[in-house]
């Protein structure tokens, strides 16, 4: 039986059919989830994907929080399920509070859209375990609010339990705490990160083929599971 | 008293009963015999709401009627034969041309100007620039998947360039990355004479398959027109007259017309989100077949929409303004016609099929209206409160404006500019100032690293980008499965133009052609922004009718038609014009994306080839401008038939692998286009100077039909065979090699230090 993996779109999503291409790639089956959805059609996972639902406007991700798919994604992700947030993705999660702390505007005040190299610190996630601990990768980064903040003693626990799953390396691009580019809940099955690893899975498109372990690792953690 | 008032209303019977009325046709931006043939036309006065309609349909920026009669060119010299005319599915006329790309493919792009509102207000006229050009291509029935933008500034060091860029970069990737379009390429060059008329110009491209074409006509007695997207507001009333008009002291018309609306904003302010939403909600609506014609609302907001609309089609059309949806209640019939709120969208529908696609639009949460009907006859009607307020032949609206022969002639001032010849200038004597030269070149803000403008664009979205700025040109895979792709550049040499406007149109193709080709694909067809000072100026409409007559003649040459483009005039304060700046797009196809060539040095030991001729040619060049601020003799000779064979051969290289890096050489010569590939590379090269060329040359000549390419030693043999063949000029000028641009016995430049003055300068100046 192929992998199920949903990739839910909400009005103003713009890298949902990059992630589903991606998990073609990957050779699992990428399932179009609408934010009006009610339940996720039994997918195995979810990837909430990068761009501007509804606009940014309030805050990033605050409204599409509230959309009706959100429920049992929330729901599912508790009870395991694996979830990665990219870039507004990343911001959604966020603000559902499945991962702690906040995207803010970068440091800068400009989009960045740039190859980023990024060092793998936690390679035990269901996103992640494809990749070693202290790998580098480079994958595209596009964003103009990715600073990461949490207060000190977020920050000081996600060290402590090995929940940076990424850190930039080669220059903070927007003023994230701890050069943090991307987390993971305690269950290590939620994650996210601003960098798109979606961009970064075809020699011909991407700068690099890294970003095609997110999508293997869950893979093979689904079929072994 | 509010204009509302039905008491008030000027109604067709109110316009019959009181032919003597003073009417603000002046204020409006029509001339007096432009007011007298609506009269005629209409055989009485025209209402409020039909005046405002004519103004705005009228300007010059919808109607074209100073350079229409010489914008016919590109129809009557489009080239007849050959693979770009074979392409064309649908040319001029239409919101866009539409290029067949094979495999079941066509493509449609355009490039269109924003200039005047992105001086005015450079984020919001920035932005919305992208958003029309964007719905101009989602009016075709295509997906928009890239959009470039050919920018112009005033000095890169004038306080004012300091406002209005930034503000008009954020606008670009403000709007162009929450529609989630790659940004591909484009243009920034900063010049003295655009400084009170910034160019921001803006493309798109769009693909679909044959059978989705569609064109904006209403068809059919009984059909629904439908009005959806964004709610009406007071934004950009009158944008269209200020878009053309003479000085931006000529304020809101509405304003002028007496009817005393709170000041508002001529400049409109763009909701990408919404954009978003809309080209979703569009393409499943023509995907469903739900549409018969369709018409995005740009300048002249619905009374273009409409006129246009109606004239496309074959009858008429009733339409009740008071069902449009208002973002303001307080607006006045005239004010509802003129508006330009952005993202806004017209369709003519089947009355069996509204409910599916009000339906669509509700997915999308996008607000949709039935605001009238197709009707027998030929009268477009408008109604308010049940009174008629506009009745017209809707085709005197929108296709049989003025034209005029505007008078011109060739500028006193033009012998003189060619005599002065920059043989004159001082030239670097040895390699130390050659060395100063080169660096002085790649530092300036024309020859800079654009990336710290760029890097604020998305390039990645969609997944399809496979080259993009600094390459020769963007380009896009349309089908994962054949690799079939599209490249697109833009090109435009405003201090040629100047030079010479004939040659310098001719030369802005030959430069786009020649950077499609550069990337392996072979160019099909054209679209083009014509920027230019008043057309009232005989020397600026000098200007104008030569680059159109150069640009239709190099066109049927090179067998790639003109598909559709743009106008922008009176880019001009007092007596100061911009340079005539004729900016050409040109696309290309190319059957596989994985042949495609990039512009970067990658492996040692590969082989460096000049292609072409280099002869003393530094008139308009970037080093006479860098080294002395000078402007003066004639542009660099163009020769199409070269710029084909070269073509030819950088396809033939491409297709067949012989070459690993290819990139055009055009303003700033061979030391420029060294540079650039080097430092994308990061590899440096070992190069001679010819025999017998003076190294000056050499190195800054901006000689045309010339590329570099670097080949990996296996294919030498037989790439210079190829060459040698097809008569094409090919001198083996070094090799990749090392951490240093050296050109040999003359000077040496480490990559690090070049890498700083190259990439620099625009992050000091607006960083």
């Amino acid at each position: 039986m192929t992998t199920r993996i949903g990739v839910v779109t909400f009005p103003g999503s713009l890298d949902d059919r990059d992630a589903q291409r991606a998990i073609r790639i990957a050779g699992a089956e990428p399932v179009p989830l609408w934010h009006r959805d009610r339940d996720l059609h039994q997918v195995d996972a979810v990837v909430l994907p990068g761009g501007f639902s509804y606009g940014d406007y309030l805050r990033c991700g605050a409204i599409a929080r509230f959309s009706p798919v959100m429920e049992p994604l929330v729901e599912q992700a508790k009870a395991g399920m694996p979830v990665l947030g990219i870039c507004n993705g990343f911001q959604v999660l966020c603000e559902s509070h499945l991962l702690p702390g906040a995207l803010t505007r970068n440091d800068h005040l400009h989009f960045l859209c740039r190859d980023q190299r990024l060092a793998v610190e936690n390679a035990d996630t269901a996103w992640t375990s494809d990749y070693t601990a202290g790998q580098e990768i480079t994958v595209p980064l596009k964003n103009g609010e990715g600073g990461y903040v949490a207060d000190e003693r977020t920050l000081d626990a996600l060290e402590a339990e090995g929940r940076v799953v990424f850190r930039y390396l080669g220059g903070n691009p927007n003023g994230s705490r701890r050069d943090i580019a991307g987390i993971t809940n305690e269950a290590g099955n939620v994650v996210g990160l601003m960098p798109h690893p979606e961009h970064a899975v075809e020699t011909l498109t991407g700068p690099t083929t890294d970003g095609l372990g997110f999508f293997t690792s869950v893979l093979k953690n689904l079929v072994t599971a | 008293m509010s204009p509302k008032s039905a008491k008030n209303l000027d109604t067709v019977k109110h316009a019959e009963q009181t032919p003597e009325a003073e009417q603000p046709w002046a204020e409006l931006g029509l001339k007096r015999e432009e007011y007298d043939r609506v009269r005629d036309i209409l055989g009485r006065r025209p209402t409020g709401a039909e005046l405002a309609m004519y103004s705005v349909m009228w300007s010059e920026h919808c109607s074209y009627k100073s350079s229409k009669v010489h914008l016919k060119q590109f129809g009557e010299k489009a080239p007849t034969e050959g693979p770009g005319a074979e392409a064309m599915l649908v040319g001029i006329g239409e919101q866009a041309g539409v290029v067949d790309v094979g495999q079941g493919y066509a493509v449609t792009f355009k490039v269109e100007s924003h200039n005047h509102p992105s001086y005015v207000e450079p984020y919001q006229g920035a932005a919305t620039g992208i958003g029309g050009i964007v719905r101009d291509i989602i009016a075709m029935g295509a997906r928009p998947v890239a959009v470039m933008d050919p920018l112009r500034f005033g000095a890169a060091d004038h306080p004012d360039t300091k406002r209005v860029l930034p503000g008009v970069v954020a606008g670009i990737g403000g709007y162009g990355n929450c529609l989630g379009l790659p940004n591909i390429g484009g243009e920034v060059v900063f010049d003295a004479c655009y400084q009170g008329n910034p160019l921001v110009n803006a493309l798109c491209v769009g693909v679909m398959k044959h059978e989705d074409i569609h064109l904006a006509k209403a068809a059919g007695t009984g059909n629904k027109v439908v009005l959806y997207g964004a709610r009406t507001g007071g934004d950009g009333i009158g944008g269209a007259s200020i878009l053309a008009s003479e000085t931006f002291a000529d304020t809101s018309a509405a304003d002028a017309a007496g009817k005393k609306p709170s000041k508002r904003p001529a400049v409109q302010v763009g909701d990408p989100f919404q954009e978003k939403l809309l080209i979703e909600c569009t393409l499943e609506a023509f995907h469903a077949d739900l549409v018969v014609g369709i018409q995005d609302l740009g300048a002249a907001g619905l009374s273009c929409a409409t006129s246009e609309l109606a004239s496309n089609g074959s009858g008429g059309m009733r339409v009740e303004l008071d069902d449009v949806p208002l973002r303001d209640s307080s607006l006045s019939p005239e004010e509802i016609l003129m508006s330009e709120s952005q993202e806004r969208m017209c369709a003519v529908v089947e009355p069996g099929k509204v409910g599916r696609f009000l339906e669509i639009c509700e997915k999308w949460e996008v607000t949709a209206t039935v605001i009238g009907e197709v009707t027998e006859g030929e009268r477009l009607e408008i109604f308010w409160h049940d009174e008629k307020i506009v009745d017209v032949d809707p085709r005197t609206v929108a296709h049989e404006g003025p034209v005029y022969q505007r008078p011109y002639a060739r500028p006193s001032w033009q012998d003189a500019l060619q005599a002065d010849d920059p043989a004159r200038l001082a030239r670097p004597a040895d390699g130390k100032e050659l060395r100063a030269a080169a660096l002085a070149l790649v530092s300036s803000p024309n020859q800079a690293a654009k990336s710290w403008i760029t890097d604020q664009y998305d390039r990645y979205v969609l997944g399809d980008t496979v080259l993009a700025q600094p390459e020769d040109s963007g380009m896009i895979r349309i089908d994962a499965e054949s690799g079939l792709g599209v490249a697109v550049s833009t090109d435009g040499n405003g201090r040629y133009a100047k030079l010479d406007p004939y040659e310098g149109a001719r030369l802005a193709l030959a430069e786009s052609y020649r950077n499609v080709a550069a990337t392996g694909a072979r160019p099909l067809a054209v679209t083009d922004c014509l920027n230019f000072g008043s057309p009232e100026d005989p020397d600026a409409m000098w200007q104008f009718a030569e680059a159109c007559r150069g640009l239709a003649d190099a066109c049927r040459e090179l067998g790639t038609p003109v598909t559709g483009g743009n106008v922008s005039l009176y880019n001009q304060t007092g007596e100061a014009a911009i340079h005539p700046t004729p900016v050409v797009g040109v696309l290309g196809v190319i059957d596989d994306v994985a042949r495609r060539t990039p512009m970067a040095f990658k492996d040692e030991g590969h082989l460096v080839y000049l292609l072409g001729e280099t002869r003393n040619e530094l008139g308009g060049s970037a080093w006479s401008q860098v080294a002395h601020g000078h402007l003066g003799g004639t542009p660099p000779k163009v020769d199409l038939e070269r710029e084909r064979l070269l073509a030819e051969i950088l396809i033939a290289a491409s297709r067949d692998g012989m070459v690993d890096a290819a990139h055009d050489i055009s303003d700033g010569g061979v030391i420029q286009a060294l540079a650039e590939s080097c430092l994308k590379g990061g590899k440096g090269a070992r190069v001679i100077v010819p025999d017998s060329m003076d190294p000056f040359v050499f190195l800054f000549s901006e000689s045309q039909g010339r590329a570099l390419v670097a080949i990996p030693r296996s294919e030498e043999v037989r790439f210079t065979d190829m060459c040698a063949a097809r008569g094409m000029p090919a001198a083996r000028v070094g090799v990749v090699d090392g951490e240093d641009l050296e050109i040999q016995g003359q000077f040496t430049l480490p990559l690090a230090e070049l890498r700083e003055a190259h990439e620099a300068t625009l992050p000091d100046l607006f960083g």
